[in-house]
């Protein structure tokens, strides 16, 4: 991982680079600004580390119940942040503007595109992705009906359907096929297992069991 | 009795990976020291590229190398063409731009978003030329190779001398098939001769011919990786450019590099459905006996390779008439070269089709599917054979009574409902039966499980489930203690997924090879069980993961067997393909689609209420999977009927609405509750399940159905998909033209 960023509860301590940004930055930001940009180019060619000093900034984010502090760059989208840096593959990037719902996760309990949303905006905040579902080995209701309704076909959108319709049964979304029909419109499936993934919604929402 | 497997509802075997997220599609991978990749893409439609200027690029942070055909390793199986002889597009061989967006340049840096700026700091100068992308300005280039001559039964054009005709043109705009997966590829050169690649592909083993004949290296040095795919509908049934450029990449940096394209590159750098016209005349006896039917059809290309399906393969068989001539053309544009899309040329063909035979019902006052019924093809009016299997009459007659077309209003802009127009369409489509060679192994451990290994593929039908369900009805082991493994190159040789014909090619192979398990294992016992000395393994029972003598006194469970021998494990290999029966037979499946639709008689926007689609696919291995894969279909015909339109700006010959926002695939919300029958019986004649296909079918027809319904509802025939709001915008005007 090019990046080097690893899940961990603890702060990491500060080693030679991060003091080193520590001077930077107290050295303040005038410093940089006053640097001529093909200097600043030219430091990046020599020392990447002096270039990732410029360009990470610190934020700590609760994924899937686990704190963590991490350093990146703040053009990093939260999709890329996990799938990229963190290993949580199984949210999908679909389109990257927001307009197939692939990426949708979990922001304090409320569904968000993670491709529409940078990873330092979410400083503090607690992220649920399709990993953290499940209780253990014991699967979300939502999960077992997506197997039982076959709500999938090459799987690919399947994750942020899931995560989606886990929100819509708990926004109160969930009332009738036409409901969950309109609610679940931001998750395309090419595939086109739509009327089983309403199957699927309403066999939990009408089980009573709490999604 | 054992249960049996096939023909039940059986969960997917990979069902709970796909639920939690652990399913790896190949951008999930990550080997060691993996670079970034962006691609750099022309933005003139044809000339050259005069000079690229990577300087600011290569001083980016981060960015490994900016790889060109300035610079890119040589490919050393381009030399055995020539450049310009239609050999595909080389990438990086030469200058040359034959279309927009075609990639120039590859940049690689160590981080994702590293690579993807500095592609924006190349900087390309181009010679541009004159091109074309309008196939309408361009019919003058209109030709014909020799996988697509004339054909003709009968007298050419007889329907002109008919005493009722009808002849239209139907046009379908260029569609795009946009699975979910965005395309790339994980490529990793582990020696200077070996390549590991992470691939999207529906076939892992013509992947390894294709790197082969490119790059010149033996077949085992490639191993290609593609357990999971996120949808292609065709689009994976190649190697594209954009993975020979980040192979090429990754040669160069010697790392692993991954490329994953844009939504919007998806539109230009992986295939199309050609945009297409045709003509279609047809005429009849005044009692609707069909007596000539010309189909005739023009779709475009690349400049480098030609294109061609079964667009009007149909119009031959699909109807008992005495006269066909079908001439399908070509035209060559400043475009990248299409690929099949699902239900390919026959989804086109029988939108004309199907929707020219509803016209002359109108004209001869006949019912459409009377209609149909009364020129249903017995046997095969093309190949003068009978058919193997053909229960489409069953079919019709199933779908007429779920949709309840007899309460059906004939006359056009009759039906109302809660002050929406009501129309009812139908359609039929068919699509070959295929059955190709394939091979498998079937490892059976000392703990009973058995393992099943093919380099089969699975883009979303179920692959893996439904040879699970053929291999329990064979074996008489529990689904549960069988494993089936795909995707892999390293595994005995399947084709492609494609052209429906996987449960009929693997799932042949997964039966022969089961059935030679059982004879090893029989034998295995009559040489060294006792009690199974008498008996041969014709007359042994194989039920639950036992072998049983006929009298069913003696048991022996495969453990036993294969531990009383201590024997790790048995393993055999069977290869297996079709005989002689497709000299015999047509082999055909055939698709029933009924739709009910509403109109708005002031806007003209339509939503389809119901949904009725009824196969002839032989056998149905997994009613479940089978019920998806239908109704996946049926979306994807909506988006076909309704929504799906690639819109290019001719000035610049540019997609103007390349993302999901503006190209609209159906969503939740466009799609009303479909129901799915099956006439669910066996072809005795395909293969040992008796099963067709039915990825194709699925899709195949329904276009017309929905344009069939609209036109009933408001008695305005829409012949140009898809059918947008804007197109029954005079509705109001013509309400009394009609009714």
């Amino acid at each position: 991982m090019p990046q080097g960023n690893k899940p961990s509860s603890v702060p990491p301590k500060k080693d030679k680079q991060e003091a080193r940004r520590d001077f930077l930055k107290q050295s303040s930001a005038v410093m940089a600004l006053a640097l001529a940009p093909p200097l600043v180019l030219k430091a990046a060619q020599h020392d990447e580390a002096i270039a990732a000093v410029f360009e990470k900034m610190p934020v700590s984010l609760e994924i899937n119940g686990k704190k963590m502090q991490l350093s990146v760059e703040p053009r990093v989208t939260l999709l890329d942040l996990l799938r990229e840096q963190l290993a949580l593959t199984g949210t999908k990037k679909g389109c990257d503007h927001g307009q197939c719902g692939a990426c949708t996760v979990h922001v304090n309990g409320q569904r968000i595109n993670s491709c529409l949303t940078l990873a330092v905006m979410q400083e503090g905040k607690k992220i649920t992705t399709i990993e953290g579902l499940s209780n253990g080995d014991q699967l979300h209701p939502v999960q077992e009906a997506f197997i039982r309704h076959d709500g999938f076909q090459c799987g690919y959108c399947t994750p942020g359907q899931i995560m989606s319709a886990v929100a819509c049964l708990n926004e109160g979304h969930a009332g009738s096929p036409e409901q969950i029909r309109e609610f679940m419109s931001g998750n395309i499936c090419r595939c086109g297992a739509y009327d089983n993934i309403v199957n699927a919604i309403m066999d939990v929402k009408n089980g009573g069991q709490t999604a | 009795m054992k249960k049996q497997q096939t023909g039940q509802p059986m969960n997917r075997v990979d069902g709970r990976l796909k639920v939690t997220g652990g399913a790896k599609y190949f951008a999930d991978h990550q080997p060691a020291d993996m670079q970034y990749a962006a691609l750099v893409c022309s933005t003139i439609s044809c000339g050259a590229i005069a000079g690229i200027n990577a300087t600011k690029a290569l001083r980016a942070p981060g960015v490994v190398d900016v790889v060109s055909h300035l610079n890119a390793p040589p490919v050393p199986g381009y030399k055995k063409t020539t450049p310009g002889n239609k050999n595909g597009l080389q990438i990086f061989r030469d200058n040359r731009i034959y279309s927009n967006g075609q990639p120039v340049a590859i940049v690689v840096a160590n981080t994702l978003e590293r690579a993807v700026y500095a592609a924006s700091l190349v900087e390309v100068q181009y010679n541009q030329e004159t091109h074309y992308t309008n196939m309408e300005a361009s019919m003058d280039k209109a030709f014909q190779n020799n996988r697509m001559k004339d054909y003709s039964r009968g007298e050419i054009n007889a329907w002109q001398k008919a005493p009722v005709t009808h002849s239209a043109q139907y046009t379908i705009p260029l569609e795009v098939h946009n699975p979910m997966e965005l395309a790339g590829i994980i490529a990793h050169w582990t020696t200077p001769d070996n390549l590991t690649l992470y691939a999207k592909t529906q076939g892992v083993k013509s992947v390894q011919e294709t790197i082969q004949e490119l790059f010149e290296i033996p077949e085992q040095n490639i191993t290609v990786h593609s357990r999971f795919v996120g949808g292609a509908f065709g689009m994976a049934l190649r190697v594209w450019p954009l993975e020979i450029a980040t192979i090429l990449a990754a040669k160069k940096i010697r790392k692993p590099v991954k490329l994953v394209i844009t939504r919007e590159q998806m539109f230009t750098l992986v295939g199309y459905r050609p945009n297409s016209s045709q003509k279609i005349s047809m005429g009849a006896t005044p009692d609707g006996k069909l007596t000539g039917i010309t189909h005739e059809a023009v779709a475009i290309t690349s400049p480098y390779e030609d294109f061609t399906e079964g667009i009007v393969a149909m119009t031959k068989f699909m109807y008992d008439c005495p006269n066909v001539n079908t001439r399908y053309q070509l035209v060559p544009l400043n475009m990248s070269t299409p690929i099949w899309m699902r239900g390919p040329g026959e989804a086109t063909g029988s939108f004309a089709l199907e929707s020219a035979i509803d016209e002359l019902s109108y004209k001869l006052k006949i019912d459409p599917l009377q209609l149909r019924i009364l020129n249903h093809a017995d046997t095969d009016p093309e190949r003068n054979l009978p058919f193997s299997s053909k229960y489409l009459k069953e079919a019709y007659q199933i779908g007429a009574e779920k949709i309840g077309w007899s309460s059906r209003n004939p006359v056009p802009r009759s039906m109302q409902e809660n002050g929406m127009l009501v129309g009812y369409g139908m359609s039929s489509g068919t699509f070959g039966a295929y059955r190709g060679k394939a091979t498998v192994s079937a490892i059976l451990k000392s703990d009973g499980t058995l393992t099943l290994q093919s380099a089969a593929a699975d883009i979303g039908p179920g692959t893996a489930t439904a040879m699970v369900q053929i291999a329990a009805d064979v074996t008489g082991i529990t689904p549960d203690k069988i494993t089936f493994m795909l995707g892999e190159s390293t595994f005995p040789y399947a084709p492609e997924q494609g052209g429906s014909a996987t449960v009929s090619t693997v799932g042949s192979a997964v039966s022969d090879v089961c059935h030679a398990l059982l004879k090893e294992l029989a034998n295995l016992a009559i040489s060294q069980v006792p009690a199974f000395k008498q008996t041969t393994p014709e007359l042994i029972i194989y039920e639950d993961g036992q072998l049983i003598t006929a009298d069913r006194q003696t048991k022996i469970t495969h453990e036993a067997l294969l531990q009383q021998q201590k024997l790790p494990e048995v393993k055999v290999t069977a290869t297996s393909q079709g005989g002689d029966e497709r000299k015999k037979y047509s082999m055909y499946s055939f698709s029933v689609h009924f739709a009910k639709v509403h109109v708005h008689p002031a806007t003209g926007v339509v939503r389809i209420q119901h949904i009725v689609s009824v196969a002839d696919a032989g056998a149905i291995v997994n009613t479940k999977t089978a019920r998806s894969q239908m109704i996946g279909g049926v979306v994807g015909g909506i988006g076909m009927a309704l929504t799906e339109e690639a819109i290019l700006d001719h000035r610049f010959g540019r997609f103007i609405n390349n993302n999901y926002a503006d190209y609209h695939v159906p969503v939740n919300a466009d799609t009303p509750p479909t129901d799915v029958y099956f006439v669910n019986k066996k072809d005795p004649h395909i293969n040992p399940m008796g099963s067709k296909g039915l990825g194709e079918i699925a899709l195949i027809g329904f276009a017309a159905a929905v344009s069939n319904a609209v036109f009933h509802a408001t008695g305005i025939r829409v012949r140009d998909l898809p059918i947008t709001p804007d197109k029954l915008l005079h509705i109001a005007s013509t309400e009394n033209a009609t009714t």
